[in-house]
C-alpha cells in the first residue's frame, strides 16, 4: 500500500467522533491542527479546547486507534498549544449538528441566538458552566426546556 | 542559574494553579446547589489542566527528568511555591469565591502580561490559560457582587471573608531576585508593577458589592518564596498526594 495524502489523512479524522459530542468529528471541533508525512513517519498536530479537558486524552487514543486500523504504522501525536483553541474553529457542518443534536451552537455576541429545540429567543442563562469544560446551561421561556450552549472562547 | 530561576518562576504559576485547584476540587458535591457544584468542579479542572502545562514546563527546564505528576506528588510542604492565599481554607461557600476572585483578578492581569513573554513556551501556556482565566474572573466577579450587595446575612459574610482574605493579596505583589531575573530575561512582568490595574479591577468590583476593602497594608508572605507555608498545606498535601505516597508509582 502506497502513503495515503494527507487529504485522505483529513478524511479520515473527519469520521473519528468527538468522545463527549459524538455528533461531530474532531475535524468539525478544530482542534486537528497540523497532518503532515515527515518521511515515512506521520505528524499529526492537537490543541486542547479546555486545559483540563478530561477528553483530551480519550481524543488522542481514537486518533491514534482510527489511523492504526487504516494501516498507518509510523504516527507521532503532538500536542499544540499556541495559537489557543478558539470556537471560531468550529466547521460551519459542525455547528449545524450541534443544533440539531440540541446543543446550541457558540455565536460571537457570546449567548445562544435561539433555543435549539423550539427557536425561540426568550432565553436565560441558568449557568456559566456545564457537563462538559466547553459548555454552559441555558433555558428557553418559550418551549421551557434547558439546553446546553457550546461556550464561545 | 538563569535557568533556575525560570525553574522558580514556573513552579510559582503551577503551585498557585495546584493548590487552588485543588482546594477548589473539594467542593465537588458539596455546593449548596448544582449549577454551583458543576461551576467549581469546573474551575478546578481549567486550574488544574494549567498546572499541567506549568510544571510541565518546569520539569522540562529543570532537566533532571521530573514530570507535572512528579512536581505535584512527589514534593513536600517547604517545596511548594504557591502564595498563601491559595492554600487557604475554603471556608464558607462566599470565602471560597472571595479566594477565587482575588485570584482570578490577579492571574487576569498577569496571563495578559505573560502573553507577550520573551520566551514563547511561557506565551502559549498564558495565551491558552488567559481565556479560561477571563471566564473565571466574569464569574466570581459577579458572585462576589451579588453576595456582596445581598442579603444582610450574605453581605456580612463576604465582608468577613474580605477582611480574613485580603492581608493575604500583597504577597502576590511582592518580588524578589527571581522576578528580578525574569524581568531581565524579559520572561515575566515585576509583581509590582501589576498592582495599579490589579487595584482598579478589584475596587470596580468589590465596591460594586458594597465591600469595604481593609485599610492595613500589612500582608503575609512566605508561600512563593518557600519560606514558610499556612499549616493549611501540610494538610491540603496529605489528602492530595495520599496515593502516590502509600502506593508509590502507582499508575492507571
Amino acid at each position: 500500500m502506497g502513503q495515503p495524502s494527507v487529504d485522505t489523512i483529513w478524511d479520515w479524522l473527519d469520521q473519528v467522533p468527538d468522545p463527549e459530542i459524538p455528533v461531530i468529528s474532531l475535524v468539525d471541533l478544530g482542534i486537528i491542527r497540523d497532518v503532515k508525512w515527515e518521511g515515512d513517519t506521520l505528524k499529526v498536530a492537537v490543541t486542547p479546547t479546555y486545559s483540563g479537558c478530561p477528553a483530551t486524552s480519550v481524543i488522542n487514543f481514537d486518533i491514534e486507534t482510527a489511523l492504526r486500523d487504516r494501516g498507518i504504522e509510523k504516527l507521532t501525536l503532538t500536542q499544540q498549544l499556541s495559537p489557543p483553541w478558539t470556537t471560531d474553529w468550529l466547521s460551519n457542518k459542525g455547528k449545524a449538528k450541534l443544533e440539531e443534536y440540541g446543543i446550541a451552537p457558540p455565536s460571537p455576541k457570546g449567548e445562544p441566538d435561539r433555543c435549539p429545540n423550539c427557536g425561540g429567543h426568550n432565553l436565560e442563562r441558568t449557568s456559566q458552566f456545564g457537563s462538559t469544560p466547553c459548555k454552559a446551561l441555558w433555558r428557553c421561556r418559550d418551549c421551557l426546556e434547558p439546553f446546553d450552549y457550546f461556550k464561545c472562547i | 542559574m538563569a535557568d533556575n530561576a525560570l525553574f522558580q518562576f514556573l513552579l510559582r504559576m503551577g503551585d498557585n494553579s495546584l493548590i487552588l485547584g485543588h482546594r477548589v476540587s473539594e467542593w465537588c458535591g458539596h455546593s449548596p446547589v448544582l449549577e454551583e457544584d458543576i461551576a467549581l468542579a469546573n474551575t478546578a479542572l481549567d486550574l488544574i489542566g494549567q498546572t499541567q502545562f506549568w510544571l510541565g514546563l518546569a520539569g522540562e527546564v529543570e532537566g533532571k527528568g521530573r514530570t507535572a505528576d512528579d512536581l505535584a506528588f512527589l514534593r513536600d510542604a517547604w517545596d511548594y511555591r504557591n502564595v498563601l492565599l491559595c492554600e487557604l481554607p475554603n471556608g464558607d461557600f462566599g470565602q471560597t469565591l472571595m479566594r477565587q476572585f482575588l485570584y482570578d483578578a490577579w492571574a487576569s492581569v498577569m496571563m495578559g502580561r505573560l502573553m507577550t513573554s520573551s520566551d514563547e513556551r511561557v506565551a502559549a501556556i498564558a495565551a491558552k490559560a488567559s481565556k479560561e482565566v477571563a471566564y473565571h474572573v466574569e464569574r466570581s466577579g459577579d458572585t462576589v457582587v451579588g453576595l456582596g450587595d445581598g442579603t444582610e446575612e450574605s453581605h456580612a459574610r463576604m465582608q468577613a471573608a474580605l477582611d480574613y482574605l485580603w492581608p493575604y493579596v500583597g504577597e502576590m505583589f511582592d518580588s524578589d531576585e527571581v522576578d528580578a531575573a525574569m524581568v531581565k530575561a524579559g520572561i515575566a512582568p515585576d509583581p509590582a508593577s501589576l498592582r495599579e490595574e490589579y487595584d482598579a479591577l478589584v475596587g470596580k468590583v468589590l465596591g460594586q458589592a458594597t465591600l469595604t476593602i481593609p485599610t492595613d497594608t500589612f500582608h503575609h508572605k512566605g508561600g512563593r518564596t518557600g519560606y514558610m507555608h499556612t499549616e493549611h498545606l501540610g494538610h491540603l498535601l496529605c489528602t492530595m498526594q495520599w496515593l502516590q505516597r502509600a502506593y508509590p508509582g502507582a499508575t492507571w
